[in-house]
């Protein structure tokens, strides 16, 4: 069965099981593999994308709650990897193993769209929902609070 | 990448000659940094060798042998070697290099990358180097010695020649291999001990960064394989209908039964094969599988704690004895006992074990996958197939986190043997709950230390014995507790200046499958040194960091070995990396200042501090705890200064501190594994929890101390202080003192 929607900006039609959760529909059917799969019980973070405007965790609904929708990984969040978020992550050197980073900068990104200068207690409400297990956390910080100096 | 041959210098030059294509400095490197073959550059060696291409469009492509899971290998091995060639920076193409013999020690593991290989990548560099410019000084007929490289270019400053590192290639593949080669000085160093920017920074922030788990090969089958939950259990039958109902399952096959000891085999169970992930995990759930489950069926952790405690407070061996405990214990004005704990731990990396393999025309096998150490997983999958492992053909991917999990190639050896059986490409991806309940479990130890004082408070004995199974259960028959290398890891390497101690190992059986996580037995013995030696200073009356100091004794070197001990010093010599007292003192002393020490601190507010050395670094470390008003452990801020001699990418060295000080804080406060009825029982992020950001301190503050000595480790030795310095901070904020990990039993987390 066929599930229309928008990814990155380009219509699809993927050929999958109208319940396959959108992280595999997005791995193993529209070949993005940018989005992890970390726990698959919406408990971690690592496959959050972005749903018309909202934090989702793709692990957990079903690629036909998609449908018609428009949905942002981390390879369409910009055109060139040039989202503030993106360049604040590479100024502070933010990464060490990278595999959490696609969802931490999808929430964080999120955020900052949001409420343009959030303060710590509003970034570590944002993005409690997101594992690092390397402990990148207090980068993290650092990072989105420059990604909003410079969008501003 | 492109395949390196094994071929004779001679003839690999006369064939780079006519090719022109470029010149490959193979290093057959002795420890001494001397080229030990001269007529076999590249041919197999047990010296490690770092592999240097230099093209004529003046690309140096320099093969990383070192597996990245977030430490920066990636970004400092380059450095290294770019540094002592003096190339260019953006010049330079880095190349995962493929699981080889011919590269040396290639696992990635004990923090082992810089301060074992060093000297070897500075030789790469320099060697290359030294045969450019002989190129040079040939072409333009002037001593070698009168040319200098600079700026990825060969120089002779009086006749103003200079040459591209790209142009000199033909030149330089008629030159020999250099017998001697000179480092640069320290204060020449343009990329080494400078904090360049990481290489896979754009990739892994815009989702082009690949993993073990992102592979995908045309017409791959998906895998998911329910295992039994003991170890030692086996398949009694299974039924498979409803499995292969599910749309997209092609396959159901039994992995044959693990036998002990189990080392890198897979566990056996059941695959389910299908076109995407989710219907092989769907397959897998509707799998109806009776399990025999073995002798470990039994197996229950809490009265394994019980059994565990009752050993320490027996005693065990003797492995290291000096003076006589017995009489200064009857001599002691004061005598204080207590008991340690600390459960089982899952590495939990974010990527699960994720592998793909297929099978290959000559019979062999070639495998992708998130590999610590892809020598051992070549091995292991040649073992499984039954092929010589010259035909397995191992690509390291990106590990999203290893922590000591993925030095293991079970999850790969499962890959290549779905693989030969369907004979299609298979991947098989470990779910969170896989990860958690079948892994290689970082120990459970229980620890008993007695300390007798005299009327000054000064500590005149010390006795205490360590009691866990051993990691070499998963590798060996018979092996009934601690060996000698898991006690030279934070137990008889105690730096403390006690005039009379006596160190003891208590046996234990192991009945799940260990392994070693991130610092291995420094975790558990660091908290139970680093927390009694705070009991003893309030015993004593003495402020904890003063105390410290004094215990530590005057800076003197020490040597276990001397007093009865197996030691072996993480593979490295008590020469160039000695248990200083000195430097251990002097990072107290740093780590005290940056956090204030002595300072009032908030109502409610304890600092604590731990210091202790592992993988030939010390860390120290301060907490600043409170109690929230949920009567929750608040770790406000985290000071921490690190003495890994000679660093080569200071900020890698701050982010894994940084990183330490989470990793410290999720199995301080949240982390344990349990077992009952021989299975695990958490299975994912909510009951086997994590430190997240609302929990994550303040700020994690680092200090890199600047000692001009050989580089010790760096990706683990932050993380043993951590959870001492938090409980004595707890204890300093309200007199109450932790004894058992993690703090959420406790009620404190």
């Amino acid at each position: 069965m066929a599930v229309d929607l928008t990814i990155n900006g380009q219509a699809v039609s993927l050929d999958v099981d109208p319940d396959m959760p959108l992280l595999w529909a997005l791995r193993d059917v529209a070949g993005l593999t940018g989005t992890k799969y970390g726990c698959g019980k919406a408990l971690c973070g690592s496959c959050n994308v972005n749903v018309e405007g909202q934090v989702v965790r793709s692990c957990v609904i079903p690629v036909a709650a998609a449908a018609g929708k428009n949905v942002t990984t981390i390879e369409g969040l910009s055109e060139n990897g040039d989202h503030p978020v993106q360049v604040a992550w590479r100024a502070l050197n933010v990464p060490q193993c990278g595999y959490c980073q696609s969802g931490q900068i999808i929430s964080a990104a999120a955020l900052l769209d949001s409420n343009p200068n959030p303060s710590d207690a509003d970034i570590d409400n944002a993005m409690s929902g997101n594992i690092c297990r390397c402990g990148t956390y207090t980068r993290i910080r650092a990072a989105i609070h420059r990604a909003a100096e410079d969008q501003s | 990448m492109k395949p390196i041959e094994h071929i004779s210098r001679r003839e690999f030059l006369q064939r780079t000659g006519k090719a022109g294509g470029g010149l490959v400095l193979a290093l057959t490197l002795t420890s001494a940094c001397q080229p030990s073959g001269e007529e076999t550059v590249g041919a197999a060696s047990v010296a490690p060798n770092v592999y240097v291409n230099i093209r004529n469009d003046g690309v140096v492509e320099i093969y990383c042998h070192r597996s990245e899971m977030g430490q920066g290998i990636r970004t400092c091995l380059p450095q290294i070697i770019a540094d002592e060639m003096d190339a260019d920076w953006d010049r330079i193409k880095l190349i995962q290099a493929l699981g080889d013999e011919k590269y040396g020690d290639q696992n990635t593991d004990g923090s082992t990358s810089i301060r074992k290989h060093f000297d070897l990548l500075r030789g790469a560099g320099a060697s290359a180097r030294a045969m450019l410019i002989a190129a040079a000084a040939s072409s333009w007929d002037v001593p070698a010695a009168d040319c200098v490289t600079r700026d990825h270019a060969v120089h002779h400053e009086a006749s103003g020649n200079s040459a591209g590192f790209g142009d000199l290639v033909a030149a330089a593949a008629g030159m020999p291999v250099p017998e001697d080669v000179t480092f640069k000085s320290p204060e020449d160093y343009r990329y080494i001990g400078h904090s360049m920017d990481i290489i896979d920074g754009f990739a892994m922030t815009t989702g082009q960064a690949n993993y073990g788990i992102d592979t995908v090969l045309p017409d791959m089958l998906y895998a998911s394989i329910e295992r039994c939950p003991t170890i030692g259990g086996t398949v009694k039958s299974f039924d498979d209908t409803a499995a292969k109902a599910f749309t997209g399952v092609s396959d159901v096959v039994q992995l044959p039964d693990a036998t002990a000891p189990v080392v890198f085999n897979p566990l056996g169970g059941v695959a389910v094969l299908a076109s995407n992930s989710w219907a092989a995990q769907k397959g897998r759930e509707a799998l109806k599988i009776e399990w025999d489950l073995g002798a470990n069926g039994d197996h229950d952790s809490a009265g394994y704690r019980d059994t565990l405690l009752e050993t320490a407070r027996g005693g065990g061996r003797t492995v290291l004895s000096r003076g006589d405990v017995d009489t200064a214990f009857s001599d002691a004005a004061t005598v204080h006992e207590a008991e340690y704990f600390a459960p089982h731990l899952s590495q939990a990396p974010m990527e699960p074990p994720a592998a793909t393999a297929v099978m290959t025309a000559d019979g062999g096998c070639e495998v992708w996958a998130c590999t610590q150490d892809p020598q051992s997983a070549q091995q292991t999958v040649a073992g499984v197939l039954g092929v010589d492992k010259a035909l397995v053909k191992i690509n390291v991917t990106l590990l999203g986190g290893g922590f000591g999990r993925k030095s293991k190639p079970d999850f790969i050896a499962e890959a290549a043997w779905l693989a030969k059986q369907t004979g299609r490409p298979v991947k098989v991806t470990w779910t969170r709950e896989d990860d958690i309940r079948h892994g290689y479990l970082h120990s459970v130890s229980a620890q008993c230390i007695k300390a007798g004082l005299d009327a000054d408070g000064n500590t005149t004995a010390w006795q205490q014995c360590t009691a866990f199974p051993s990691i070499f259960s998963t590798f060996a028959p018979d092996v009934a507790g601690p060996v000698d290398m898991e006690l030279g890891l934070g137990f008889v390497d105690n730096p403390l200046e006690i005039p009379n101690m006596r160190l003891e190992a208590g046996d234990a059986q192991a009945h799940l499958r260990i392994g070693w996580l991130r610092s291995v037995c420094n975790v558990y013995h660091a908290f139970a040194n680093c927390s009694f030696v705070d009991e003893l200073a309030y015993l004593a009356g003495q402020d904890p960091k003063d105390h410290l100091l004094r215990i530590l004794g005057p800076a003197r070197e020490v040597d276990p070995t001397a007093e009865g001990a197996e030691y072996g010093n993480y593979d490295q010599g008590l020469d160039t990396h000695p248990i200083d007292t000195g430097r251990i003192a002097a990072v107290v002393d740093k780590v005290a200042d940056m956090a204030g020490w002595g300072r009032v601190v908030p109502e409610g507010h304890g600092l604590g501090i731990a210091v202790h050395r592992s993988f030939l670094s010390t860390v120290g470390t301060v907490a600043e705890v409170s109690v929230g008003d949920d009567g929750k452990l608040v770790v406000h801020e985290l000071w921490t200064a690190i003495d890994a001699g000679t660093v080569i990418n200071p900020d890698r060295v701050t982010s894994q501190m940084e990183g330490a000080g989470i990793f410290g804080m999720s199995l301080a406060l949240h982390g344990e594994i349990t077992a009952k009825n021989g299975a695990v029982v958490q299975g994912n992020y909510d009951t086997y929890p994590v430190v997240r950001m609302n929990e994550a301190p303040a700020a994690i503050n680092v200090h890199i101390m600047d000692v001009d000595a050989p580089p010790g480790g760096v990706g683990e030795p932050g993380v043993p202080p951590v959870a001492p310095a938090i409980t004595n901070a707890y204890f300093a904020a309200t007199g109450n003192r932790i004894r058992e990990l993690p703090l959420r039993n406790s009620g404190l987390a």
